[in-house]
């Protein structure tokens, strides 16, 4: 599996005190645990089961997941900006693998 | 054809019992549904209204099905939304997501994408902070399933 690369939209300028939109989509198969191989064998499930959102260590959004989200999650979310900062995203894999992006926000 | 007062109070109640009694049948078969829901809500009963879900009636590709959530709520530090949850009724397991605001997020509101199984509802329940909880369902058709085989 290639390495899942995370894909977040954060608007680079916001005025203090607006609600930006915030896209994240991040690749990756979303295995269900419902599907067959050719020999008839379960495919074992492997989704990224924990999305969060943290904008200077304080947690925005978060979201669990279970098989039914799609391949390739997308989410798309509100936060409410009063300063500049950092928006750190993270998803939790079931393996335990963690995949982490940041996006800065200017607040004129 | 006119109808009277008498006749037309009792059309609608007639009306409304057949609503009901037909919800009731086609819930009867999603007990893992409902039992989603009694553990999310702590057993009580949501009501309807508040919470809004934005889907589309027909799905072609049951694989991608973009679903939209919003609630009215100020999401103010006193007053805001916790937490949403998703459910499909006619899916293997009927959890598909939950969503958790914060006085933070601004407004609550997510979209994501989702897999249908078959044609079926797809359930938003939201959770306040004051423990107060609200239901929406809406119908999605699904021409192509989204479980693989």
């Amino acid at each position: 599996m290639a390495d899942p690369k995370p894909r977040v939209k954060v608007p680079k300028k916001a005025a203090a005190g607006e609600v930006i939109t915030i896209k994240t989509l991040i690749s990756h198969p979303m295995e269900s645990g419902q599907r067959k191989d050719k020999q008839g064998n379960l495919i074992p499930r492997q989704i990224i089961n924990k999305f969060t959102c943290e904008f200077n260590g304080q947690v925005v959004f978060s979201c669990d997941m279970d098989p039914a989200v799609s391949a390739n999650p997308y989410v798309e979310f509100n936060a409410k900006v009063n300063e500049s900062g950092t928006f750190k995203f993270t998803w939790v894999d079931d393996d335990g693998s963690v995949y982490e992006s940041e996006n800065k926000i200017t607040v004129e | 054809m006119s109808f009277t007062r008498r006749q037309v109070f009792g059309l609608t109640i007639g009306a409304a019992a057949f609503v009901a009694a037909g919800s009731r049948v086609s819930f009867a078969a999603t007990d893992q549904t409902e039992e989603a829901i009694k553990a999310f809500t702590g057993g009580a009963e949501p009501k309807e209204g508040t919470v809004s879900l934005d889907t589309p009636e027909i799905a072609e590709n049951g694989n991608t099905v973009p679903v939209g959530v919003s609630v009215e709520s100020p999401m103010t530090a006193d007053s805001f939304v916790e937490s949403v949850l998703i459910l499909a009724d006619g899916n293997p397991n009927p959890a598909v997501a939950t969503f958790h605001f914060t006085a933070m997020s601004g407004a609550a509101e997510a979209k994501t994408r989702i897999r249908l199984a078959k044609t079926q509802n797809v359930i938003a329940v939201a959770k306040m902070n004051d423990g107060s909880t609200f239901i929406d369902r809406k119908e999605v058709k699904v021409t192509i399933g989204g479980c693989g085989g």
